[in-house]
């Protein structure tokens, strides 16, 4: 075997409580509340992807696209001077998911989908986007196998994330604003399903988050566990030991779900998500759902959401387009219910003091979504101190936030 | 099981040689005294059971005429308690009324709760656009002691077994989509539609009505050709958006609802 260029193996990895059950249950929450005229095409993308997923040659196809298209294994990178400043003198390892292609770990679970797209027959692929990470990842995905690809993006995100709604476009996506409700990720979903329902016959909704009916979370969960397998590895091979918490940041939750899936048997190692805190803990204000939320049932599955007294999403708000949803994937409700992950409330100052500190102290201009993560690292780590060791999932770069960060910095 | 309003309904437009005519309005819209009298008036001029539309913040199976009037109605302050009241006003009247509701408000107002409160208002049931069989929980269980009709939705693309599931899960009748998309007028009625109540007649005896995208008497015409009830929502919201006064939008909705009336006779 060529030394250069080693498979992108999935390493020897712990046994996992086989969740959700046969038709997609974590617990009380997840299932599947959809529409009759989506029924016929979920069943068939359950049906595909557990054929698939057994498939050697799919497999092989997934695994090499990874490697060779995507770059992965993605690297670990030791924050010491962050760690040592900013995260009271705590050990903090950072999971480069910003340095696969496209700037996030999206692309994982896009090209997962858009294979199983190929293998359904279909040829078109539409997707929800937030901040535009999983856009621009779908956009690039389809480009590369010659599919048709739209984009649903609301009005204010287009706006917020101009520079991934250029990228989209240049790959040859159809960017379509929403200007329905608030504008935002939960209105894109809705105009997707929409979309979808219409066009079921040829088209494949690819969703970016571990969300929406089953099978969706947990194939999406499949397709991102990579990120958590990747890590475990590189951890004990750098440290010789587990961390202590892995901390990611949570909007619908694939990146934290990702990197979480293969440490859940690790008892000793906490799962601390960080949710967006907004500008403050008032409804509407913020979009940190597993701490302000109550279940109840949001783009075909149940979870915990935003919602006011008579079941009415809530409108939320975040510095980030990409954790700007009312509700979360249902793995993570699971999660939290069952107290092996626990989820903070970041502010918007919080994670913008977050973001700062990495690009000065390592060079490296996170996402805002992923500043979330780091200023939850940063109390974290102080909680810990010196002894601690901390693996951040870094789950994009930052480009596409810098009109923002100027602004908020006044730079 | 008793026979309920809804039943009564499509026996009485079968024994009269007609398709029933099931009307669409979401309460609140544009104002609640509004959409009372409008669903009132659409009563009187021959609608044989009308939905009420309970708005929702996320009504992913609406097209752009309903979504954007039951975004006004929420936020013109529309609560479930203005629902109920609609629904009492026209069950008063002598009209069988349902509930259309996406799940979450059902569910977080409480299964059981939400039964009782409609039985007591006089409503007839609830038409669940994307509740499944498979997460329908207590529901079955509540509506059968409330006495209360669950009209679940068959789409072209059901296979049979799911018709199957469906349809006996269905109680005063069953919801075919004529195709598959969201709700909003079409130019004519899709193709599918009458193999669609076909293959949910192989499965039940119940009777079957055909909503999405039906507008205009000719298409009623068609539909009552196949199928035991026509449904129409969109053309009626639309007509009530476009009107330029209260007056004049009960007044077209009345004006609709007469020639839909005729449409739907057979032969």
């Amino acid at each position: 075997m060529d030394k250069t260029s080693p498979p992108a193996r999935r390493p020897a990895e712990p046994d996992i409580a086989p969740v959700p059950d046969g038709t997609g249950h974590f617990g009380e929450f997840g299932g599947l509340f959809a529409p009759e005229s989506l029924m016929a095409a979920l069943e068939q993308l359950a049906k595909e992807y557990e054929a698939a997923r057994h498939d050697p040659r799919f497999r092989a196809e997934l695994d090499d696209l990874l490697r060779d298209y995507a770059s992965r294994p993605t690297r670990v990178t030791e924050a010491k001077r962050f760690g040592a400043e900013h995260a009271g003198g705590c050990r903090v390892l950072l999971k480069r998911e910003d340095l696969a292609h496209t700037g996030s770990h999206k692309i994982n679970n896009v090209l997962g989908q858009v294979l199983l797209t190929k293998r359904m027959s279909k040829t078109r692929v539409i997707a929800e986007t937030g901040a535009g990470q999983h856009g621009v990842a779908t956009a690039t995905a389809c480009a590369l196998l010659g599919l048709e690809c739209a984009v649903y993006m609301g009005e204010e995100d287009t706006r917020r994330q101009a520079l991934n709604v250029s990228r989209m476009r240049m790959l040859g996506a159809e960017v379509i604003p929403v200007t329905a409700g608030t504008r935002t990720l939960k209105d894109a979903m809705n105009e997707a399903f929409r979309d979808w329902v219409t066009t079921v016959d040829y088209t494949h909704y690819c969703i970016g988050s571990v969300g929406g009916p089953h099978p969706f979370p947990m194939m999406v969960r499949d397709f991102q566990r990579i990120i958590g397998v990747e890590a475990r590895e590189q951890v004990l091979s750098l440290t010789g030991r587990l961390p202590d918490a892995v901390v990611a940041c949570v909007g619908g939750g694939s990146n934290a779900i990702g990197v979480f899936h293969a440490f859940i048997p690790d008892g000793g190692v906490r799962l601390v998500g960080c949710e967006a805190g907004g500008d403050g803990d008032a409804p509407g204000r913020n979009a940190a759902t597993l701490t302000y939320g109550s279940t109840g049932v949001l783009h075909g599955m149940r979870t915990y959401v935003l919602q006011d007294d008579e079941g009415q999403t809530l409108d939320t708000h975040s510095i980030s387009a990409g954790l700007d949803y009312p509700g979360v994937g249902p793995e993570h409700s699971w999660l939290k219910d069952t107290g092996r992950a626990e989820y903070r409330s970041v502010s918007d100052a919080e994670a913008m003091e977050g973001f700062a500190a990495l690009c000065r102290t390592e060079g490296i201009i996170p996402a805002i979504e992923s500043s979330h993560a780091l200023a939850g690292a940063m109390r974290v780590g102080r909680e810990l101190g010196p002894e601690g060791l901390i693996l951040v999932n870094l789950s994009g770069r930052g480009d596409k936030d810098v009109a923002t960060a100027s602004a908020w910095f006044g730079v | 099981m008793s026979s309920s309003a809804v039943t009564t309904a499509f026996a009485k437009a079968a024994a009269e040689n007609r398709a029933a005519l099931v009307g669409y309005l979401p309460a609140g819209f544009p104002d609640k005294d509004t959409g009372i009298k409008a669903a009132l008036a659409m009563a009187r001029a021959g609608a044989d059971v009308i939905e009420v539309g309970l708005p929702y913040s996320d009504p992913l199976m609406d097209g752009p005429v309903i979504a954007d009037a039951v975004y006004r109605s929420l936020k013109g302050g529309t609560r479930v308690k203005d629902v109920l009241d609609t629904v009492a006003a026209i069950s008063t009247a002598g009209t069988a009324a349902l509930v259309m509701t996406y799940w979450n408000p059902v569910d977080h107002y409480g299964v059981a709760a939400f039964a009782r409160d409609l039985a007591s208002a006089g409503g007839s049931g609830l038409i669940t656009p994307d509740l499944t069989p498979e997460e329908s929980g207590d529901w079955p269980r509540v509506s059968d002691e409330h006495d209360l009709d669950r009209v679940y939705l068959v789409a072209p693309s059901s296979p049979h077994a799911r018709i199957a599931a469906i349809t006996r899960l269905c109680r005063g009748f069953v919801y075919a989509a004529s195709l598959m998309g969201i709700t909003g007028t079409r130019d004519s009625v899709s193709a599918g539609a009458a193999g669609l109540v076909a293959r949910t007649r192989e499965h039940t005896t119940l009777p079957v009505a055909v909503g999405l995208g039906v507008s205009t008497p000719e298409q009623a015409h068609e539909v009552a050709g196949f199928a035991d009830g026509v449904i129409v929502g969109s053309a009626f919201v639309r007509r009530l958006a476009a009107a330029p006064t209260p007056q004049d939008g009960i007044a077209a909705v009345r004006e609709l609802t007469e020639a839909l009336a005729v449409g739907v006779r057979r032969g």
